[in-house]
């Protein structure tokens, strides 16, 4: 089966078509956040303030990428391990965010979260950071320049090689892989 | 005796802290390639070419093979007839690290002030330097560049003598299966056992510099190692944990007398790259 093309911002009748397992090729904006990022972006939300971005849509890419070289848009850009975000996810969701890109398994809290508020998490390849650093085509800083590589990025990519990892059905590939492939 | 000025060894930590970040060592990449051909799940294998893809254009274009360059660890076996002159020896690896990140477009990712007031220290430094005292004339540098996702993922246990070797086995199966898709699989593990607390870990994440393959001198304990990597690769994992049967790419044991009383067990897990260069001076 070949990879699907889907854009970004992201609704749900898109979403709806996607079943885990599926490769898709992302293309649009996605902005980058992790750890620092989204502690500050969460105290934001509490306080009712404007996000540095357009959360409505949106999908979030859990990496901090290497400095880029000069004339690279972009360094080494692999995602980081995802449950370290799972505190904030249901903030995020309530806040207008579709999808979120990263690499490790997710808690039920956030499975469930992605059931109800029709929403998809991607796996990207955890270490592949030289060759999806290709699929980002222009990145530039937009809040918290302090936090360095933690800094939200908003990334332009194109044919970003992802696979569906969670569904809006409640399903997980990591489970099921697991269950077809394991030797009792 | 023989003399070893600190810059020289400032230049070589620099230069293995860039290769090691964006060159994957022939072994690891044979051990990747070999994996493709014995994987029997297409998305298992669709991960390992985009690993061997991924160590290409990190190599050609001379860019990390993995954004998270790591905590930079370094040992030293230092021959005990050199003279080291013109400074401090670990100012001088410091320093190294810092020209290397810097030079080599790697990320930072070390904050000082972690508890109370964390600020990147902008350089990676400071490394965690571990130096042995040898007989001899040279200076052995090697560096591991520790990923934080895999390390994250590691444990320690202090067991009971009474759990035996199988208690040991089923703790590092127990740790891998934890981790599933989180340390980037197929891992390498690392398996340290007895000594002291802090002793334990310091085997098991020495057995990361061995190359893929390299068993444990010890014939029995060269056997175990075969044996719970077998067992490691029955759980299903696979590459990037999307299911499959590599799930690790190797298994390493290193031991150390214990206490009587004590029974301290260590799976330091490294990620697919599974990252370090040496040097002989």
């Amino acid at each position: 089966m070949g990879a699907v093309k889907i854009n970004t911002p992201l609704n749900d009748e898109v979403i709806k078509t996607l079943n885990i397992g599926m490769e898709v090729y992302l293309s649009g904006i996605v902005y980058t956040a992790r750890d620092a990022a989204h502690k500050k972006l969460l105290e934001l939300i509490d306080k009712n303030e404007q996000l540095p971005f357009d959360i409505q849509g949106s999908v979030i890419y859990y990496v901090g990428p290497s400095p880029a070289k000069p004339g690279q848009p972009i360094g080494a850009a692999g995602p980081t391990t995802s449950y370290r975000m799972d505190p904030f996810v249901p903030a995020m969701f309530e806040a207008g965010m579709k999808g979120m890109i990263g690499k490790g398994q997710r808690s039920q809290q956030v499975i469930d979260y992605i059931s109800k508020y029709t929403g998809v998490y991607f796996g990207a390849t955890g270490g592949a950071a030289a060759l999806l650093a290709k699929s980002v085509k222009a990145a530039e800083v937009i809040a918290f320049p302090e936090l360095g590589a933690e800094a939200i990025r908003k990334l332009e990519v194109q044919d970003m090689p992802l696979i569906v990892i969670n569904d809006c059905y409640g399903k997980d590939l990591y489970q099921q892989g697991r269950s077809k492939w394991a030797i009792k | 005796m023989r003399e070893i000025k600190v810059s020289q060894i400032t230049e070589i930590v620099k230069d293995l802290c860039i290769k090691a970040c964006t060159e994957l060592n022939p072994d690891v990449q044979q051990a990747i390639a070999q994996a493709l051909e014995n994987e029997p799940s297409e998305a298992g294998k669709a991960v390992l070419r985009q690993l061997l893809d991924n160590a290409d254009i990190a190599r050609s274009e001379k860019i990390p093979i993995c954004q998270d360059t790591g905590f930079t660890v370094v040992y030293l076996e230092l021959g005990q007839q050199v003279n080291l002159t013109d400074g401090s020896l670990n100012d001088a690896i410091n320093l190294g690290v810092k020209q290397g990140y810097t030079e080599g477009y790697l990320r930072k990712s070390i904050v000082k002030n972690p508890l109370l007031a964390p600020e990147n220290t902008k350089d990676n430094t400071p490394a965690i330097i571990h130096t042995d005292i040898v007989p001899g004339d040279k200076l052995k540098i090697s560096v591991l560049p520790k990923g934080g996702g895999s390390e994250n993922m590691s444990r320690i246990k202090m067991m009971k003598p009474a759990d035996g070797v199988e208690g040991v086995k089923n703790f590092v199966i127990e740790t891998v299966n934890q981790a599933g898709a989180n340390p980037c699989p197929p891992i390498v593990v690392g398996v340290g056992m007895g000594g002291t607390f802090d002793h334990v870990a310091y085997l098991a994440k020495k057995t990361l510099l061995r190359k893929i393959g390299q068993r444990n001198p010890d014939p029995r304990l060269a056997e175990l190692e075969v044996e719970w990597l077998k067992e490691v690769n029955k759980l299903g994992i696979g590459p990037a944990g999307l299911g499959g049967r590599t799930t690790a790419l190797d298994l390493f044991i290193e031991e150390f007398p214990r206490h009587i009383a004590t029974y301290p067990a260590a799976v330091n897990i490294q990620c697919h790259a599974d990252r370090s260069k040496t040097f002989i001076l």
